[in-house]
């Protein structure tokens, strides 16, 4: 993305990160998702009169954990509040969120410039809410459909500082809390239920203006590319208003992905009416110090951490390192595969090529992978004992993908494929080998050693693909040295 | 104070139709206790902490497990409109 010249653009960004609980923020209701509508809706969900919520202790936990993911402050009192606002998938006619003490303030993420610079994002505050449920438009005639599954499954709305100076630093930011959401184990992450839906407040200004320029924002962007395509789209037409000494009105706005543009929704309600005033159904949370350290103490391996390790305990390369640190259900999964296989770098490489090879042609997640963890280390295990070549490797692991096989070992006895190491067995179909080509003998013998290539190949072809290619290779120079 | 156009904000945040009958009573009822505001607004105190809850205790929290069966056959008796499991209302749309 191309940032005109005299121009600079500040991107807040507003994440809201489903937790993973069982059940929801305020109520005992499953959060299950895509059950069928209503049905996870208990009379808390629905707003029913007489009842009362309660904080579910997970999410508290689960906010915390993420505060102390990003170094940030965790409040010893935390507090919520209704934010009220009238909307069918809404029923009390407010929102229960934190907004004057919210459980983590502070802290910040890392991102990698497309330099390889470190710059840091600060995070203003991370607040606990919850969700709406879901509006259905399209299946009645005049009415509106109202699903509540929804409603109450709680949410960690996690908002950054305006230090995002373009879209490109937006999506590594995203991409940045994503991870980490995942790593920590507090969001599925899955972007295409939902779990996670970035708003972007976006505003430009001439580069030597000291103040920020008025913004409008976009809701409920769940890609990462709509993200991009979104803030490329609206700072453009933000630049050309100003250019044309228009002014830029401050409004919430919703990218059509179909359109690729940014339009304004019609507004809500401004900020200052949403009148927040403290929930008086719920008493202040404390959490104690014990509390925190106990969580401190489950904390997993956060990803440069992981990274590190497999460079250091494993000798992976850096650049296998962070592909493999990348994604914490690829990082387990390669574990599982090197401990099983007792050979790490071998478990890298197929991870890295095989694996994901596969996983891509066939669009699958690491999660959904045919072949699991155990599969491939006993795979790799046997390529590096030399029971099997390479190159029949692949054969199996393809046959473990087709769900041909379930385990390595079985398979290549079933089908005879252990590689032919008995030298007693190769020297004579070698020597054979060597005798019916005598004239590609003689050029090998003569010093053209591209011919190797060619020997070799037919003792692979003869064999089935089950000889070890650098045995044939020394039994052919042994052979020929004794018989010239 | 609060004029005319302030008290019609209010309404319609509210969701509130106002008799024009009681329009004049309404706005000083409501002027009324704006005033008691502007008087705990001159309050001195700095030093004090705001109060999330008038209650001197803390909240309880309850285990994330699932308590809730399935019962919207029964909610959904209550309710105006019910079709093909959703809750019907008139059309909104943004």
């Amino acid at each position: 993305m191309n940032i005109p010249d005299g121009w600079q653009i500040d991107i807040g960004l507003e994440i809201h990160a489903q937790l993973n609980t069982q059940s929801k923020i305020f109520s005992g209701a499953s959060t299950l998702f895509g059950s069928d509508p209503n049905i996870q809706a208990s009379a808390v969900d629905l707003a029913l009169p007489g009842v009362l919520p309660v904080v579910n202790e997970a999410v508290y936990a689960k906010a915390i954990r993420f505060g102390l993911g990003v170094s940030a402050e965790i409040a010893r009192i935390s507090a919520f509040d209704r934010k009220n606002y009238f909307y069918p998938d809404l029923p009390k006619g407010y929102q229960i969120t934190q907004m004057d003490l919210p459980i983590v303030t502070g802290g910040h993420i890392d991102i990698f410039l497309e330099d390889g610079t470190v710059k840091r994002i600060r995070i203003t505050r991370a607040h606990l809410e919850e969700d709406a449920g879901k509006s259905l438009h399209e299946d009645f005639d005049s009415f509106t459909g109202i699903d509540l599954n929804r409603a109450g499954t709680p949410l960690l709305e996690i908002v950054s500082e305006p230090d995002i100076k373009s879209a490109y630093e937006a999506v590594a930011y995203a991409r940045k809390i994503h991870q980490l959401v995942t790593y920590l184990d507090i969001c599925d992450g899955n972007m295409s239920q939902g779990s996670l839906r970035f708003d972007a407040n976006i505003s430009v200004r001439r580069e030597d203006s000291a103040t920020l320029g008025i913004r409008a924002e976009i809701k409920n962007l769940n890609s990462f590319r709509f993200l991009e395509r979104a803030i490329v789209y609206e700072t453009d037409r933000q630049i050309s208003l100003l250019e044309a000494n228009k002014s830029v009105p401050q409004e919430t706005r919703l990218y059509d992905p179909g359109k690729d543009e940014t339009r304004p929704m019609r507004s809500k309600e401004t900020a200052t009416d949403y009148r927040y005033f403290p929930e008086p159904d719920l008493l202040p949370v404390v959490v104690t110090d014990e509390k925190i350290n106990a969580i401190k103490a489950e904390m997993p391996e956060l990803p440069a951490e992981r990274c590190q390790r497999f460079i250091d305990e494993f000798k992976l390369t850096v650049a296998d390192s962070n592909l493999l640190a990348s994604d914490r259900n690829l990082a387990d999964y390669f574990e599982i595969a090197a401990e099983n296989s007792k050979n790490a770098l071998l478990s890298a490489n197929w991870v890295k090529s095989e694996l994901l090879g596969h996983l891509n042609r066939d669009s699958l997640s690491i999660k959904d992978s045919p072949v699991s963890a155990i599969q491939l280390g006993e795979l790799v295990s046997l390529i590096g004992a030399d029971t099997i070549s390479g190159k029949i490797a692949k054969d199996v692991f393809s046959a473990l993908w087709a769900g041909e096989a379930t385990s390595a070992t079985t398979y290549i006895e079933q089908h005879g494929l252990q590689q032919l190491t008995d030298q007693s067995a190769l020297e004579p179909l070698i020597l054979e080998i060597l005798n019916a080509n005598p004239k590609q003998r003689q050029q090998l013998l003569s010093g053209k050693h591209k011919l190797m290539g060619f020997f070799v190949g037919q003792v692979m072809k003869q064999t089935q693909g089950k000889a070890n290619p650098q045995q044939v290779n020394t039994i052919i120079k042994r052979l020929l040295q004794e018989s010239p | 104070m609060i004029s005319n156009e302030e008290l019609d904000l209010l309404g319609d945040l509210a969701q509130l139709s106002l008799d024009p009958d009681s329009r004049e009573s309404t706005l000083a009822a409501i002027n009324e206790v704006l005033e008691l505001v502007a008087t705990l607004n001159a309050a001195e105190c700095e030093n004090v902490k705001p109060l999330a809850h008038p209650l001197e205790t803390e909240q309880m929290l309850r285990p994330d497990a699932v308590s809730e069966t399935n019962q919207r056959d029964k909610f959904s008796q209550v309710a105006p409109l019910f079709e093909e499991g959703l809750y019907l209302v008139p059309k909104v749309i943004e």
